[in-house]
């Protein structure tokens, strides 16, 4: 997995590629952390990279979601594919978040 | 039947890699390129079952094998720690929103989805899970 973050405004945007599995996961949840902790609050993450997903992954997906929601942040995702879609759509995540094709089209939403 | 590949690894999360990486090798082999996702994920979530569950105790070995039976690649895993039926566990609730979403359960639903069919068996001192993966979309 590999992850790298840049600044459009005051979001946040998340690139995460390869997999997010039991291993990988919790590496997520640490650079999560340290994001919040610097007052990061909106976040675009993009997973267009990503190609796959397992439940450990949606644990840490969900852990940020709630994190956020208890601050009134905001966590949009955009450019989820094949398999990675295919396991938000079978777990019901892809009705609890705000989803978007394109990372522009979330950022819009943000403004 | 003639297993196509055995593997026995710690029951640790850090075994993963290695295991998902012959798992995949054999199926691919044995023309499963399409179903690698789902047999990568039924592979991750039985085996981090194993992981979490299966040795309060301390640590302990994962036996994985795989085979072919009726155009179905099948993945048997076993392991010595206590009695538990991953299959017995229901589905979760995928209906509720963030606040009332958690995780629990969602290993055994994947697996599930995922599968033709999946198999629990008490076999002596052995937990042994059966997973097929078929060719049909699913």
């Amino acid at each position: 997995m590999e992850i790298s973050e840049r600044k459009e405004g005051n979001v946040l945007v998340v690139s995460v590629k390869g997999k997010m599995d039991a291993v990988t996961a919790p590496e997520f949840d640490k650079q999560f952390e340290g994001w919040t902790a610097a007052g990061e609050s909106a976040f675009v993450v993009n997973f267009s990279g990503l190609e796959y997903i397992s439940s450990a992954g949606l644990r840490s997906v969900l852990a940020s979601a709630k994190q956020l929601k208890a601050g009134s942040g905001r966590l949009l995702f955009a450019g989820l594919r094949g398999p990675v879609r295919e396991v938000f759509e079978l777990s019901g995540f892809y009705s609890i978040f705000q989803i978007f094709d394109l990372e522009a089209d979330a950022l819009k939403k943000m403004e | 039947m003639k297993p196509i590949s055995e593997l026995k690894v710690a029951a640790r999360i850090e075994s993963l890699p290695a295991l998902v990486q012959s798992v995949t090798e054999s199926a691919r082999d044995y023309g499963f390129d399409s179903k690698l996702s789902a047999i990568e994920l039924v592979l991750e979530e039985a085996f981090v079952n194993i992981c979490n569950y299966s040795y309060p105790e301390g640590e302990g070995v994962a036996e994985i094998k795989c085979s072919l039976r009726d155009g179905r690649f099948i993945i048997e895993m076993a392991d010595y720690g206590v009695p538990f039926d991953i299959t017995s566990l229901p589905d979760p609730d995928t209906s509720k929103d963030i606040s009332g979403r958690s995780v629990g359960g969602l290993g055994i639903f994947f697996i599930r989805k995922m599968t033709d069919y999946v198999r629990y068996e008490r076999k002596a001192n052995k937990n042994v899970l059966s997973l097929a993966v078929g060719l049909s979309e699913r």
